[in-house]
């Protein structure tokens, strides 16, 4: 693997490092960073609860993801496994939460449309990084090296809860979208669409179309 | 008579083992695509997930922290008998999918779909499910469990006999795109294929095809064996690999069940059981003794009956 890129990134990340980031570059994080997702965002969004943590001082780095976690009744933790949650849900947060949170990098599965990285990601100066396969799991339980603290566990139960990590090497991921908009996925998508049509030819099509059904096989469907 | 405690246990120990060890048969298809990839990237997931597989087992944590939903599928005997019956059974299984949540730890997962309640036990209404089956003349009964994303990768379509072998290549191509993409469905991944039924056992049967039946296993009908080989080769032609990227690592493999249909329809549905494809089975023995295996032989010659009756 040489040809692909890897960097190590210190966590609130320095304007220049996610500046530096190239697309398709394999990441590592140290640091702090938060989960917050559906949950997170409906509570501070919707309902304007204030966000526990002091961001972006402690982290600028938001984790679309739900931990394999337990909590003991002494009130300590058991992370198991760690793997992120499809990212293009939650769109419809991202420019308040951006506003908000000053988070500069999400870190999720599957990345957000190119049109959302234009419209959101761009002017909030952020970036996203992506998980790896997916279903690291394991890999990157191994990088939580403490619970500094979780938020919202009764109103929102254990998933949907804010969790508060130090990590240390934490990763794969990979670099998804940079501060110009351009998206791996898209650009591998493209590559792909070029030849659909030709794996549908000479098969002959139902006999009942489905109400609505595109026959553009290249659109984004998220 | 089996003793409650040794189900409880067994379905403990199962949750725990699916949770966190690989299927052999599932790793070695991985380890021989990232061989045969011809593509970087795609070649360095795959490489990544199997270093995630043997981190999983070295530290003994989930391999995939979407514990899915995790449930059950039972197979007992007709000669198996359970302490407190099989009520009792349904209550061990609960009880261990409540254990095994807090103590591996699974993620708990499910909530009230409308009012989001999480019991963080991995339990509630309908949940886990259990689907049954029997099997005559023994005396033991196979616990397997699954945990299964689930939101990505499922589809179902009524097609017509009229529609033909052009119509399911055609709906297999259309899910596996349009959950490829961005690898939402977490390919490569085993492919189950449901044709027949009436439309709820259409999805029971693909999800089943994915879910219990090993990577290289062929269905017992010949001609049924080479399309499951042809729609294989077909979803590795694609372009597509692991999340999405340029690549031919698609399908692990493909199995398909068939279930006597509507003489007027040809209902199909499509499933993907994912690159953490997690399953783990216990045979309970008559005195409570638990054997262990990755291979849940749920489809067997009885299951697969088009007799009347048994012997045929």
């Amino acid at each position: 693997m040489a040809v692909v890129k890897t960097v190590r990134l210190n966590v609130p990340a320095a304007a220049d490092d996610i500046a530096s980031l190239e697309i398709g570059s394999i990441v590592y994080l140290d640091g702090v960073l938060y989960t917050g997702r559906e949950g997170v965002y409906r509570r501070v969004i919707e309902e304007g609860e204030k966000i526990p943590l002091d961001l972006p001082k402690l982290s600028n780095v938001n984790f679309h993801c739900s931990p394999a976690a337990a909590i003991e009744p002494d009130g300590t933790y058991n992370v198991g496994g760690v793997t992120a949650t499809a990212s293009f849900r939650f769109a419809k947060w991202m420019r308040q939460w951006f506003e908000l949170s000053n988070a500069k990098i999400i870190i999720g599965k599957g990345g957000m449309s190119a049109q959302d990285y234009r419209d959101l990601f761009v002017p909030a100066g952020a970036v996203y990084l992506t998980t790896v396969g997916y279903g690291t799991g394991a890999l990157l339980g191994r990088g939580i090296k403490r619970v500094i603290d979780v938020f919202w566990v009764k109103e929102l139960g254990n998933a949907q809860a804010m969790w508060v990590f130090e990590v240390e090497n934490f990763g794969p991921f990979l670099v998804d979208s940079d501060l110009e908009g351009n998206s791996l996925f898209e650009q591998q998508g493209k590559l792909i669409n070029a030849q659909l049509e030709s794996l549908y030819a000479g098969l002959q099509a139902p006999a009942l179309s489905r109400f609505g059904e595109t026959d553009d096989r290249k659109d984004e469907l998220i | 008579m089996i003793p409650y405690a040794s189900i409880e246990q067994a379905a403990f120990n199962i949750m725990k083992k699916a949770a966190i060890e690989i299927p052999e048969d599932y790793r070695q298809s991985i380890v021989s695509m990232a061989e045969n990839e011809k593509n970087e990237l795609s070649c360095f997931v795959l490489k990544t997930m199997i270093e995630n597989y043997a981190a999983a087992t070295t530290d003994q944590r989930p391999m995939c922290a979407d514990t899915g939903l995790p449930r059950y599928y039972v197979k007992a005997g007709n000669d198996a008998r359970p302490e407190g019956g099989f009520v009792a059974l349904e209550k061990a299984l609960r009880t261990a999918t409540a254990q095994a949540t807090h103590d591996i730890p699974l993620r708990p997962n499910r909530v009230h779909p409308l009012w989001r309640t999480d019991l963080n036990n991995n339990v509630g209404i309908n949940a886990p499910e259990i689907d049954w089956s029997f099997e005559p003349d023994v005396d033991w009964i196979d616990i397997t469990t699954v945990h299964k994303g689930g939101l990505f990768g499922t589809d179902y379509r009524m097609l017509f006999p009229g529609d033909g072998i052009d119509g399911i290549k055609r709906f297999l191509l259309d899910t596996l795109i349009a959950f490829g993409k961005r690898g939402l469905a977490c390919q490569p991944a085993i492919v189950g294929i449901g044709l027949g039924g009436s439309k709820d056992a259409c999805m029971v049967l693909g999800k089943q095809a994915a879910c219990l039946r090993t990577v290289g296993d062929r269905h017992p009908d010949p001609k049924i064996a080479a399309l499951e080989q042809e729609l294989k080769e077909i979803g590795n032609s694609i372009g597509m690999g692991p999340m999405g990227f340029v690549g031919s690592s698609m399908v692990a493999d493909l199995h398909i069940e068939v279930g006597y249909t509507h003489t007027g329809g040809m209902p199909m549905s499509v499933h993907t059981f994912c690159l953490a494809s997690r399953r783990a089975t216990v045979r309970i023995h008559a005195d409570g003794s638990h054997a262990y295996r990755t291979d849940p032989k749920w489809f067997s010659e009885y299951s697969r009956r088009e007799t009347v009756g048994w012997p045929s």
